[in-house]
């Protein structure tokens, strides 16, 4: 196979329909007759469900109006099915976050629709809630389950019990992460038409179609070939988009059912940042043994996300974060424990990175202290305990990739100009009173695809099929949402096959017409489903050779020939490939131990900052992003994801703050909960190394959540330098730092360990 | 309650009336008045820029204008700014876009191409600092800005 297009830079498939605005999203979508839906919603975090007061001078007989009733009458079954079936589509009896969704209206006209919502009122008998991670685990009170925990993991290896005792230091820390909204430009909207008769059909802005699909079978009890799922162009998921589109689709699909007309349901911005996931808030502990030589000889990590008030996929979020929890270096003896536990926040989902940014944070912070404790440098102490090919991981797994963290380092800091600018900073801070610069950078690695034995249970499908025109269109479930994988499916298929990028058609997910590739998530679209992209593009060709319609050496003209021979003389031509694990894989899902990822994603950032002591503001003034990723396969979107995720990680650090109040975010609106503006973001500037990966599409690994996990320690870590405290203080143990928070704790000597 | 007005203006060259309400937002009147469904609706509020148009040569945010103040306005939507017959010609700003990675989800991609042709007829060889300042009313969530500026700058060579 000769790569003609992997490794360039393809122009974007769907481009030019996005520079032009013809790209169709939900909203830009209309149906005959359509209705349009809204969601009535939970004023308070926890209560028994008593009653529902409809307004005056509202014509309510014109309204389609459902409630957890109408659910009981049809078939079907009022949970969103994800992992456990605890959430509801509408409350019944108990009420468990803010924002809950309680009644679902749709009407022909929205204003008159707004103003029907604004004239429901709920009678709610409040229960006592919970929203701190500390009383869910003194159960103030007991809100899930018997103990307020979803899901507890264990890693143990070695005898970490034993490594105290030989230890020269003891290095104690304590660590913070806030939630944060994906905030993707395009709000979440679904479109439904349902009906008994045909069944339902839902369009709508997604990442996953396919739990979209068995979400809506569960709901309505029907059979999968009457429920069918077509994504719209999707203007950006970032994890967002993961779980909770079954929910709205759920909703405008009961409305469309009870209405007998097609419904729109749409989120404002203030609706979509208020109710839906964000990610997991997290409190980490560790404790780490060290010798005077800055050689690590355990650590024990006790690492808890607030999963809010339903089980969602917080057990997920919550095993990658433990698994990435001791970083890439090379511990003789580790345990990390850990827990998702229950609160009355909108549940936590999904986001970019899915746990990890959380630990990983905890852990680069942590070592910069350990280095100070220890009197070596932050690079020195890691350095010195790297993880190296052929050294194993927490859960044992053995590195084989051929991974030189030490290079890496070295790299990184070169192109930086790391030690120049440390010292020129240490001598500026030493006479500027007012702007303190800094200079710091984190290490870290990012598995790819699901984790453990989760590609094996997921036995992702992926289909090619010959057009009539000679053509070939690739079939899967996996999204374009913004991250190019439309066009690094081309550019595999083009190069398996040996023809052009516009002999390659790509399929809009649809239920009807494409397999269950899985969801569009964990880093896993390229490496994993571009894997079966190429390995069912290979067995296409392989039928027209044996056919006898293709020789072994081929044009782009004759081969389209071929295409149109075989499907006039055979009828339909396809080919299918379903995930095969790498040979060598075991994953033990009781004692968490095994290989964890196929592969990982191996990194160094370096951010430089400007602290200003008048208002506490941090400035990003460059940041270098370099990461071993395998076999880059478009370079310009490549980099494009990185510098996204870049951008999206200084958001976390530094300025994306969701205000809490009895469990409701009070600041969801753009206005008050601040993104990363064009004028706010430094260079970003991104290098790669590629060592080709044997069991990725032309050697790719997957890339999509890495950036999201090295900016905020590395600016912390920056900040650190830049204000020259002796010792890490607690305030540079959280996230975001507001400037608020620094001011406080640098103005009244709070702080201080 | 006030009743319904007409509203006449120009939209991509085009002259047009709408019946609309008063308070009618303008990304309203352009998406489901006349169906030019390429301005996008992120925020509602003026924040994010999606809904960015052009009215009588100034970049505002349609969700902020109502109806009633565009009577006799000139309006250009990324419509507006795809030469052509049937629009087949892109602006040098959205070609740019393509072969340089400015679009990626695609959801700010008009709103931030208009942004982008605003500026450039403002100010045809813009500075680093003239594009930051000139987009930053343009939120992007997927790119990180960097090919966006990137995207502008090689628009200009």
């Amino acid at each position: 196979m000769s790569e003609v297009h992997v490794g360039q830079s393809i122009f974007r498939k769907e481009g030019t329909d996005k520079v032009t605005g013809r790209a169709r999203y939900v909203d830009d979508l209309t149906f005959p007759d359509m209705l349009h839906g809204v969601t009535v919603r939970s004023p308070i975090a926890r209560g028994r469900l008593r009653g529902v007061q409809f307004g005056d001078g509202i014509p309510w007989h014109e309204f389609t109006i459902v409630t957890a009733q109408d659910i009981k009458d049809i078939p079907g079954a009022n949970c969103v099915a994800l992992i456990l079936e605890d959430q509801p589509y509408l409350a019944h009896e108990t009420i468990n976050h803010p924002e809950e969704p309680i009644l679902l209206l749709a009407h022909k006209d929205k204003y008159l629709l707004e103003e029907a919502r604004r004239a429901i009122t709920f009678e709610i008998e409040p229960l006592p809630a919970i929203f701190s991670i500390e009383d869910s685990l003194n159960q103030t009170e007991t809100i899930w389950g018997e103990d307020n925990t979803f899901k507890t993991f264990l890693i143990e290896k070695g005898y970490v019990d034993a490594a105290w005792a030989q230890a020269d230091f003891i290095v104690e820390g304590e660590y913070e992460t806030g939630a944060q909204e994906q905030l993707y430009i395009e709000p979440n909207g679904m479109i439904a038409i349902a009906n008994p008769t045909d069944g339902v059909t839902v369009w709508g802005s997604m990442q996953c179609p396919y739990y979209v699909h068995k979400a809506l079978i569960k709901l309505f009890d029907l059979s999968p070939e009457k429920v069918r799922v077509v994504q719209a162009v999707t203007g950006g998921g970032f994890g967002g988009k993961e779980e909770y589109p079954s929910m709205i689709a759920g909703h405008a699909a009961l409305l469309a059912w009870k209405a007998g007309k097609p419904v729109k349901l749409i989120y404002d911005r203030a609706e979509d940042m208020a109710a839906t996931t964000k990610r997991h808030p997290s409190k980490t502990r560790i404790r780490t043994a060290v010798g005077k030589d800055g050689k690590l000889l355990a650590t024990e990590i006790d690492f808890t996300i607030d999963g809010g008030a339903y089980a969602t996929l917080s057990s997920v979020v919550l095993s990658r974060g433990t698994i990435h929890a001791a970083g890439p270096y090379n511990w003789p003896n580790v345990r990390v424990r850990s827990r998702a536990v229950a609160t009355n926040h909108p549940p936590h989902g999904a986001f970019r990175g899915f746990g990890a940014p959380q630990s990983i944070f905890a852990m680069e912070r942590h070592l910069n202290k350990v280095a100070q404790t220890v009197g070596l440098s932050p690079e020195e102490l890691r350095r010195r305990n790297f993880l190296k090919s052929g050294e194993t991981t927490s859960t044992g797994q053995v590195i084989n990739e051929k991974i030189d963290l030490d290079s890496l380092l070295t790299r990184a800091l070169k192109l930086s100009d790391y030690h120049v600018k440390k010292k020129r900073f240490a001598e500026f801070n030493a006479t500027s009173a007012i702007e303190k610069k800094g200079i710091g950078f984190a290490t870290f690695m990012h598995g790819a695809g699901f984790t453990g034995s989760g590609e094996v249970y997921l036995s992702s499908v992926v289909g090619i099929e010959a057009t009539e025109t000679g053509n070939v269109r690739v079939l899967t479930s996996n999204t374009e949402i913004g991250q190019g994988s439309f066009t690094i499916f081309s550019q595999i298929a083009a190069d398996a096959l040996g023809i052009t990028l516009d002999q390659i058609e790509i399929a809009q997910p649809d239920t009807a017409n494409v397999p269950n590739s899985g969801p569009t998530v964990a880093s896993r679209t390229t490496m994993i489903v571009g894997k079966l992209v190429e390995s069912a593009a290979l067995g296409l060709r392989q039928t027209l050779v044996n056919s006898g319609l293709l020789g072994e050496r081929y044009s782009a003209a004759e081969f389209a020939e071929a295409c149109r021979q075989h499907i006039a003389k055979y009828g339909e031509l396809k080919s299918f490939s379903k995930y095969e694990p790498p040979p060598g894989v075991h994953w033990d899902d009781e004692k968490y131990q095994g290989e964890a990822y196929g592969a990982y994603a191996w990194a160094v950032y370096v951010a430089e900052v400007t602290v200003d002591l008048t208002t506490y503001e941090t400035r990003v003034d460059d940041f270098i992003a370099l990461q071993e990723v395998g076999k880059v396969i478009n370079p310009v979107l490549a980099a494009g994801q990185i510098e996204g995720g870049v951008a999206q990680a200084i958001g976390y650090a530094l300025y994306e703050h969701v205000v809490w109040r009895e469990g409701r975010m009070v600041n969801n609106q753009m206005t008050n909960y601040i993104m990363p503006t064009s004028a706010d973001v430094p260079p970003i500037r991104v290098y790669f190394e590629e060592l080709p990966y044997a069991y990725g599409p032309s050697g790719a690994k997957g890339i999509g959540e890495l950036p999201m996990d090295g900016p905020a320690p590395a600016i912390l870590n920056a900040i650190e330098d830049a204000i020259g405290q002796p010792s890490i203080q607690t305030f540079l143990g959280q996230i975001p730092l507001m400037p608020e928070t620094l001011m406080k704790a640098m103005t009244a000597g709070g702080g201080n360990d | 309650m006030t009743d319904k007005v007409s509203v006449s203006f120009t939209v991509n060259g085009e002259s047009k009336t709408a019946r609309v309400w008063p308070m009618a937002r303008l990304l309203d009147v352009l998406r489901e008045e006349l169906q030019l469904t390429g301005t996008k609706e992120g925020c509602g509020e003026g924040e994010c820029g999606a809904c960015s148009v052009i009215v009588d040569g100034e970049l505002v945010n349609s969700c902020l204008i109502p109806a009633a103040q565009i009577a006799g306005a000139s309006v250009t939507t990324i419509e507006g700014v795809t030469a052509g017959a049937d629009g087949e010609r892109l602006n040098a700003v959205q070609q740019s876009f393509i072969e340089h990675g400015g679009a990626q989800c695609g959801i700010c991609t008009p709103g931030m191409v208009l942004a982008a042709v605003s500026l450039l007829e403002k100010i045809p060889q813009p500075t680093e600092a003239d594009i930051r300042n000139g987009l930053a009313g343009n939120l992007c969530r997927c790119t990180g800005y960097m090919k966006i500026f990137d995207s502008v700058v090689k628009a200009c060579q």
